[in-house]
This record gives C-alpha cells, sequence and structure tokens, in this order.
C-alpha cells in the first residue's frame, strides 16, 4: 500500500518537475528571442520548414473541412429555409473555430513531430551539449527561430484554411446544391466582422507558440524524460508525447481563449 | 604540481538514482599540460568531463574553473568561462545536418563578428591541419570515424581555446587511424600550446601524450602522477592497472 502512494509520488513530483522545466525553457525562449543579435536567415529557413512547407496539407485541408461544412450546412439549413445564410455559417465556422484549430493541428503533426524528433536527436547525439560547451546559447541557436517562424507562420497558415475553406464550401453549397452565390458571399460580408477574424488571429497566433513551446521543449529535455529518455526509441517516446500533448493543449486552449474572446 | 593550477575538483560526488558513480573526485588540472584520465569503462570519467564542462551539476563538492565555481556562476559567466574551451566529445558531436565547412564554421559564425572570407580561410587553415582539405562539403554520415574525429578536433580548435578536453578520441578506430589522431594532436598541441584533459583508455599509447596521468578507480581519483611514475607506482590498485593493461613488463623493471 505504502509503495502505491510512493509510485503516485514519484509520478507527481515528476510532473512537476516537468512542467517546471518546461516553464523555464519557454522563458529562456523568450528571452533569447529579444536578445541580440538577430539573425534573419534562421528565421526565413524555420518559416519555410514550417510554413511553406505546410501550404499543400493546409490547402488540402482546409478544402475538405470548407466542402464538408457547405455539405452539412447546406441540407441543415434548408430544413429552416435558411441556405441564404449558408456563407455566413461556412465562414464564421471555419474564421472562429475550424481554421485556427484544424491549423494548428495539421502543424502539429506534420512540423511539430520533425521539430521535437529533430531536437530529440541533436539531444542524444551530444549536439546540443557541443554547443553550450562552444559558448552558443541552445536557445537562441536552435529554439528562437522556431518560435518566431511559429508566430509568423500559423495566422498565415490560418488565413489560407479560411479562405480555401470558403471556398470549398462555395463549391459544394453554391456549385453543387444550387444555393444563390450572391447570397452566399453577401451573407459573409455582412456576418463577418472584424472581432471574428481578431478571435482567429489570436487563436492562431496562441496555437503556434503552444506548438513550438510544447515540441520543442519536449525534444530539447528528451534525456530527463520521465521513462528513461535516450535513444531511438526515447526520441519516438517524446516525439508521440509532444505530438499529443500539443493536440490536447491546442483544444483545451482553444476553449478557454473562446471565452475570454467571446 | 606547484605549476598554475586552472581546474580544480574538490570531493566531487555525483549519483544517478541508487547508483553512486563519482565518490568524492579530487583533481587538479595545470595550464598548458595534458592531463590523462584513465580507468575502466563505466567509471565515470565522462562524468568528469561533463563536470569540468558545467554540463552536469554535482551533488555535492566544488568544481573549480580559473578559480571560480563553476555551477555557482551566471549564464553569463559560465558562457565566458566556456570561451576558453574547445570539446571533442567521444561521438565527434557533429551537428549531422550540416557540411564540414559549416561545422567548423559554426563557432566563428556564432561567436565573433569575422567576415565569410575570413571564416573561410580559418576553417580551410584548420581542415588542412587535420589533413581534411577536400571534404569540406560533406556531410558528417559521409565521413570515416576518424575523419570524423578529426573534423571535431578542427572545430574545437578553431576558436583557439585555451583547455581543450578529449573524451575518448581514439575509441572505435584502428590503430593506422589512432596513431593519425594522437600525430595531429602532437602537431597541434606543440603549435597552440594548449591545456589539455584527455579521457581513454588506449593504454599505453595514449600515455606518450600526458604529462600527468590519473587513475579513476571505484569513483575516486586513485593518484594523478607523471606517466613514468604512474608506471612504476608502488599503490596495489595502479600497479593492477598497469599490469592489466600494459602487461606485467612494466611492474617488472621495480624488481630490477
Amino acid at each position: 500500500m505504502l509503495k502505491y502512494f510512493e509510485k503516485l509520488g514519484t509520478y507527481a513530483l515528476d510532473y512537476i518537475n516537468e512542467a517546471g522545466r518546461m516553464g523555464i525553457f519557454l522563458f529562456h525562449s523568450a528571452v533569447s528571442i529579444v536578445k541580440p543579435p538577430y539573425k534573419i536567415f534562421p528565421v526565413l529557413k524555420q518559416t519555410y520548414i514550417i510554413g511553406t512547407l505546410s501550404i499543400f496539407v493546409i490547402l488540402f485541408t482546409g478544402a475538405f473541412t470548407g466542402m464538408v461544412l457547405g455539405l452539412q450546412g447546406y441540407h441543415t439549413l434548408s430544413k429552416f429555409g435558411a441556405e441564404g445564410l449558408l456563407g455566413s455559417a461556412v465562414s464564421l465556422s471555419l474564421i472562429r473555430e475550424l481554421g485556427p484549430v484544424l491549423a494548428a493541428l495539421m502543424v502539429t503533426g506534420r512540423a511539430g513531430s520533425a521539430m521535437c524528433a529533430e531536437i530529440g536527436v541533436m539531444r542524444i547525439s551530444e549536439q546540443i551539449d557541443a554547443l553550450e560547451c562552444m559558448a552558443i546559447d541552445p536557445h537562441k541557436y536552435i529554439v528562437a527561430p522556431k518560435f518566431i517562424a511559429g508566430i509568423i507562420s500559423l495566422p498565415l497558415l490560418t488565413a489560407i484554411f479560411d479562405v480555401i475553406g470558403i471556398f470549398g464550401g462555395y463549391l459544394i453549397g453554391v456549385g453543387l446544391l444550387g444555393a444563390n452565390e450572391g447570397m452566399y458571399f453577401s451573407s459573409i460580408y455582412k456576418d463577418v466582422e472584424f472581432s471574428d477574424v481578431y478571435m482567429g488571429f489570436v487563436k492562431s497566433l496562441c496555437f503556434g507558440m503552444l506548438i513550438i513551446w510544447i515540441c520543442s521543449s519536449k525534444g530539447f529535455f528528451v534525456h530527463l524524460s520521465r521513462d528513461g529518455g535516450y535513444g531511438a526509441e526515447g526520441v519516438s517516446r517524446v516525439t508521440t508525447d509532444a505530438v499529443v500533448l500539443s493536440s490536447v493543449s491546442i483544444l483545451v486552449f482553444d476553449y478557454f481563449l473562446t471565452s475570454v474572446l467571446l | 604540481m606547484n605549476e598554475n593550477i586552472i581546474i580544480q575538483l574538490e570531493d566531487v560526488r555525483k549519483s544517478y538514482g541508487r547508483q553512486e558513480v563519482l565518490k568524492g573526485i579530487n583533481l587538479s588540472i595545470v595550464e598548458g599540460k595534458t592531463t590523462l584520465i584513465v580507468g575502466a569503462s563505466g567509471q565515470g570519467k565522462s562524468q568528469i568531463i561533463k563536470h569540468i564542462l558545467g554540463l552536469v551539476k554535482p551533488d555535492s563538492g566544488k568544481v573549480l574553473v580559473y578559480g571560480k565555481e563553476i555551477n555557482k556562476v551566471s549564464k553569463r559567466e559560465l558562457k565566458e568561462i566556456r570561451t576558453n574551451f574547445g570539446v571533442l566529445f567521444q561521438n565527434a558531436a557533429l551537428f549531422d545536418s550540416m557540411t564540414v565547412y559549416d561545422n567548423v564554421a559554426l563557432p566563428l559564425r556564432e561567436r565573433t563578428k569575422k567576415s565569410e572570407d575570413e571564416i573561410a580561410r580559418i576553417v580551410s587553415e584548420k581542415l588542412a591541419l587535420m589533413d581534411i582539405e577536400g571534404s569540406d562539403d560533406k556531410y558528417p554520415a559521409q565521413l570515416s570515424g576518424g575523419m570524423r574525429k578529426r573534423v571535431g578536433l578542427a572545430r574545437a580548435l578553431v576558436l583557439n581555446p585555451k583547455i581543450i578536453f578529449f573524451d575518448e578520441p581514439t575509441t572505435g578506430l584502428d590503430v593506422a587511424k589512432s596513431n593519425e589522431i594522437y600525430r595531429v594532436f602532437s602537431r597541434t598541441q606543440a603549435r597552440l600550446g594548449y591545456t589539455s584533459v584527455i579521457v581513454s583508455h588506449d593504454v599505453p599509447k595514449i600515455f606518450k601524450l600526458a604529462d600527468y596521468v590519473a587513475l579513476l578507480h571505484n569513483g575516486a581519483i586513485q593518484d594523478c602522477l607523471t606517466p613514468e611514475k604512474f608506471q612504476l607506482s608502488d599503490d596495489p590498485v595502479i600497479k593492477e592497472f598497469v599490469e592489466t593493461t600494459m602487461g606485467p613488463l612494466y611492474s617488472s623493471e621495480m624488481e630490477v
């Protein structure tokens, strides 16, 4: 019985330790972003990796999300004879909710996992130790460009997701199911306000930071992870952890952000 | 040792879980000299280097580098102390997504304000010193173990550090490649005059490079002596180590 409590206590302490480590990691990363020198090339490179290389998957998922919204929305709204509101239903769902969340989930799966694995491998092959011994701050060199790139990329990817989703909804709602084209766009024009776009923007910005924070810190501390982190298995385990934790955090944060921003 | 001591470990202890790896390490590193740390595998030799580098914090005891306790200094001071260091890690720890050239150039790009032309000149000079010219565009994965170590050494030397740490510089290399590393090492130290700390179990060959040899046994430094004195020591543990690694030839000299 005592052993059970001991184990429980160890788990609790481990979680608290990890939370503290991640908090300090975030602080160091934030400081390293602000601290000179500022180098543009690493940021551009990371923006390409996180942002540009995610465009295809964002276009694809954005289009299909918009299409299914168009399909479902049309059938639901037609029950009340309100097909004219299809444009605003699709666009508000995308701009306020689905765009930021789904784009963030896609980036987590595509870029976040890769980022965690990359940093994890750097840690286990002593590359991060080597940087520290060369008096090069690993936060500044490895993490800061990823943070800036995440903050730049996520809102832009979300915007692409929203636009392509609205066109996906148009394609199905208007093109296939015969909703009125003018009504579709005029309802968007009439019902989407700046506060909706602002909400989506703030969400995407927060999700961008959240993904980079969780994925890079999980990789960075692979050697301290609870169940013995070294080796390829350790990296694969923290990568899975990072993706799961990021995805869950995105959904949890989404609720809180919505409740604050509404 | 009445020369200038630049690194000092005082009763350093470190445990991992229930296993105590370092059980009170006392060691002094003298400026401009080569100190060799030997001992059986898994005794914690690399841990000593990691403690000196400030990568691992001891549970108790002090690690003094230039008189400053390395795990109590501020981040800025630690960075300043580390500007004196050059490290060749056991597996070379090269950045595997960068070419050889970029690996060696990295400390110059990040730590100095030199122009790319100047960096190119220094990098090619260091690569030439290591006999690896022409491999600039290769990635670490395309290099042999010996070449990787030489690139690691070139990177460690590129900022002309005052203290260089070598963690198992010849492990996994054949005799010819080991000799090559030793040759490069002797040549660069004669030219650059740095202090070095070597962890190795390539005994007795590595003795030729050392000014002092320290034996790590059972989590503590048994003694730190000149190679000659080490080989002829009466200490039963050192004697056993010498006999095991070098054969009875050396111990028999005492009897003559």
